[in-house]
């Protein structure tokens, strides 16, 4: 039971950063492996927010969202949209963005080592447990829980009923009809991209309250979130979550059973099961 | 073969006598940066064998080189140390098939994903089975010199080299080519593409760890954190693609400016490393795509002469 | 008749609930034409695509000289003898067109390596017209030599049956006057060709036999004239008021 809720909570956490990611991969095509740095530097901001100005993370959401929002939109705008256009197939954006999000992916650990230092950083804020089915648990994995599960719930909402909302899934499903029906493709991918990169600084300033993380450790979110969206299938939201609600009570099994030192071979277990049975996603249909 | 072939083979054969011979003349400084760039030099240009023509961004170099060390490791107080290369180019082979049998059936995202955590995998999983018997780390006590070390690079990077060029005139290295340019055209003109790319994805596998078990005895002291280190394969890429994957000598273009810079900036500004490493990424994919074999392709076609 | 070279037997083709093909069955003959034609979005690619091997049948059988091939990887099937030509023409940009011929002809069928590939690609492109283009990259050509060499990639694995998709497709009069007798003379050398056509002067001129097709069924099958003065087919085209 412990071991469920305490995936649980992770799993949550981890739905929204995937969540991030795979409206920038699904709507945007850009397979963006400096997401992992964007969270990162959302964490390294509630943490300076809440060190040197004393400031609630969660108060502090409210400058870092829009902040990361703006700097993805500008990165997609000036970085990444010359490789959309120069493409010639999906192939070779692909390898493009790849290579481009790498390239800022060590630029971004290399300025925050720079800036920040390459120690360990964390913050005691909500430490008291709680108690749920007679287990303690920390309060803050259940305030993060809670807002990612709201954050998540919103944006669900958003996607699913709003006109905007409904654009960026026409492009998510065909890009190359999305314009005829009256839709910016540009513009729609700026936005699920600044939107995507939003979303998981927001998950990485949720993730700071509990985790210790330094200035290096953004690959490793990044490759959870990329199983996490293999796993659920891209552009799926409800494959999203109940992939990282799985892979958050998998690793919290391994690291509590078997060793802490193996999360990452836990998630790669999965990885291995989804590509060899499901390469399609959990929910996927079969491609004919 | 033809004239230009034979003139080929003796420029090569002539560079290579040059390189071989770098411990007669070179300083011991000039040794070990040179025994860098032959163990880059192998690792890039065995890299680019296989990721060049399919455009499968290969980030397992750094799991391949790993088991290597670790081949070393335990073997070399039993075994003669000529084997170890090849038994670790035989696992590195066989572990190169089984990641190469769960990805390449898919596209390319998926590989690049897999590769990209592999190295922190089994170091994660070596860490563990090491804790559980109670090893740490190992020493690596061996007679072996620096120079020896070289040798060993540079012979390998010879048979890097022949077996590429062997490639490149084979059916194989033709299939690979189509592939790359269209994989489902490839499927339909008869080409079981999944086995051609998993029997190319071998040849970096086996050459990594080769690499690998040849260097260990260079670090004495080997743990999974160094021997794993993701860095090593970001770098082989970086080197790979600043040369220029097009032709066989592309790798090499970039392995020697960019050892050379890397050792500049480390003894100067370690912490920047990091920062010239995401440089040049961005560098490759807004200003030199193609690398310098693609310039050096741009440049003749501008200013006559035959391509 | 002579035996079938290429047999399909109730053939069924489902994308979740839609069904593309529905228990289609149809025989070719050797050295014979045959025309597989019906409205847009009738099925008649999701066919091609089966016999390929692109995907495989729900159900039912394609067997090529007896040897089954629904299921089987296209690799395989481009092996056992099955060549095509892609709907959107297919080239590889960064080979030359006399590389792109051989290509053809180094996996396929019957399979040739080196000089002996070179010099029997040289034989197509003379044939098929394209003797000037062989070292050009394949960037440079116009629109029906794309086309040209796309055929003579196909046909360089000596393939036993050629599947051509809308080969003639998008061509002006003149092209489509040289494509038709390209096509004529690949029939006269003997060759089996089953193609998937809209042009209905070249169904005419060129096939044997015509199978066609509407909503995925087959609703017809004989020589061009019978099937194209049938009720059923002209209502399939036409619809309902001109019948």
């Amino acid at each position: 039971m412990f071991i469920l809720i305490t995936g649980l909570l992770l799993g949550g956490t981890y739905a929204l950063i995937a969540l991030g990611l795979n409206l920038q991969y699904g709507v945007a095509r850009i397979m963006n492996l400096a997401n992992g740095e964007m969270l990162v530097a959302g964490g390294f901001a509630a943490f300076w927010f809440y060190t040197a100005g004393q400031i609630n993370p969660v108060v502090g959401l409210i400058v870092i969202a829009p902040v990361a929002f703006v700097v993805n939109w500008l990165l997609y705008r000036i970085m990444l949209q010359p490789l959309v256009t120069r493409a010639k197939s999906r192939g070779a954006l692909e390898v493009d963005s790849i290579l481009a999000t790498f390239g800022m992916s060590f630029a971004f650990v290399g300025i925050m080592t720079w800036a920040f230092g390459g120690g360990y950083f964390n913050y005691a804020f909500l430490a008291q447990p709680v108690e749920i089915f007679s287990s303690s648990y920390a309060q803050n994995r259940v305030v993060a829980f809670v807002l990612a599960v709201v954050i998540g719930g919103a944006l669900w909402l958003w996607l699913t009923f709003t006109r905007t909302g409904l654009k960026l899934r026409a492009v998510s499903v065909n890009p190359a009809a999305a314009p005829l029906v009256g839709v910016d493709v540009r513009a729609a991918s700026a936005l699920a991209f600044a939107l995507g990169g939003a979303v998981t600084a927001t998950g990485g300033a949720l993730v700071s309250m509990f985790f210790t993380l330094d200035a290096s450790v953004g690959v490793l979110f990044t490759m959870k979130a990329l199983i996490i969206i293999i796993m659920g299938g891209v552009g799926d939201i409800r494959g999203t979550i109940v992939a990282a609600v799985i892979l958050g009570i998998a690793e919290t099994a391994v690291a509590r059973l078997i060793d802490p030192g193996l999360t990452l071979a836990a998630a790669y277990l999965l990885f291995l099961l989804v590509l060899l049975f499901r390469p399609q996603g959990l929910f996927g249909k079969a491609r004919g | 073969m033809t004239t230009r072939e034979i003139r080929n083979f003796i420029i090569a054969a002539a560079l290579l006598a040059l390189c071989a011979l770098l411990p007669v003349y070179g300083s011991p400084y000039w040794l070990t940066m040179g025994t860098t760039m032959a163990m880059f030099a192998v690792l890039a240009t065995s890299w680019a064998l296989f990721s060049g023509p399919t455009h499968y961004i290969s980030l397992a170099t750094a799991a391949f080189f790993g088991v290597g060390t670790f081949v070393t490791g335990l073997g070399f107080q039993s075994l003669p140390f000529w084997a170890l290369p090849l038994i670790a180019a035989g696992i590195g082979a066989v572990l190169a098939a089984l990641v190469g049998l769960v990805t390449l059936r898919l596209s390319g995202v998926y590989f690049v994903i897999f590769t990209l955590g592999l190295a922190e995998m089994v170091r994660q999983v070596v860490t563990w089975v090491q804790n559980q018997t109670g090893h740490r780390g190992m020493y690596v006590l061996t007679s072996i010199t620096e120079r020896e070390i070289y040798w060993m690079l540079v012979g390998l990077g010879a048979l890097v080299y022949l077996l590429g060029w062997l490639i490149g005139r084979s059916r194989l290295g033709f299939a690979l080519r189509i592939i790359g340019n269209d994989e489902t055209v490839a499927k339909h003109l008869g080409i079981d593409t999944a086995l051609a790319k998993v029997a190319l994805f071998m040849v970096p596998g086996a050459v990594a760890a080769a690499v690998g078990a040849m260097l260990a005895p260079r670090y004495i002291y080997i743990e999974p954190a160094t021997a794993f280190a993701p860095l090593l394969s970001f770098q082989v890429v970086i080197m790979a693609l600043l040369g220029g994957t097009g032709r066989l000598w592309g790798p090499i273009a970039g392995v020697i400016p960019f050892t050379l810079l890397w050792e500049v900036i480390t003894r100067q500004a370690p912490n920047q490393t990091l920062l010239l490493l995401g440089i040049a990424f961005l560098l490759i994919v807004y200003v030199l795509p193609g690398g310098f074999v693609g310039l050096w392709d741009r440049l003749r076609r501008r200013y006559g002469g035959q391509p | 008749m002579t035996r079938p070279i290429l047999e399909a037997r109730n053939v069924t083709k489902r994308f979740g609930g839609l069904v593309a093909v529905n228990d289609v069955s149809f025989d070719v003959a050797e050295h014979e034409v045959m025309g597989i034609i019906g409205p847009n979005g009738s099925g008649k690619s999701t066919m091609i695509n089966m016999i390929s091997g692109s995907f495989a049948p729900s159900a039912g059988s394609i067997r090529l000289r007896g040897a089954e091939l629904a299921g089987k990887p296209a690799h395989k099937v481009s092996r056992l003898g099955v060549a095509r030509t892609f709907q959107l023409v297919r080239l590889l940009p960064e080979l030359t067109v006399i590389e792109n011929v051989m290509a053809g002809a180094a996996f396929g069928h019957r399979r040739r390596w080196g000089h002996e590939a070179e010099h029997f690609a040289r034989g197509l492109l003379d044939r098929l017209g394209l003797g000037q283009a062989m070292g050009m990259p394949v960037s440079a050509l116009t629109y029906i030599d794309t086309k040209r060499v796309e055929l003579a990639r196909a046909l360089a694995s000596d393939p036993k049956v050629l599947l051509l998709d809308e080969w003639l497709a998008g061509l002006n009069p003149t092209e489509l006057s040289t494509g038709i007798a390209l096509i004529r003379s690949l029939r006269e050398e003997g060759r089996t060709i089953i193609l998937v056509e809209h042009v209905m002067d070249a169904i005419r001129s060129l096939c044997d036999r015509c199978v066609v097709m509407s909503s995925g069924a087959k609703i017809a099958e004989g020589t061009p004239a019978e099937v194209l003065s049938d009720r059923e087919v002209i209502r399939a085209y036409l619809g309902d008021d001109d019948a």
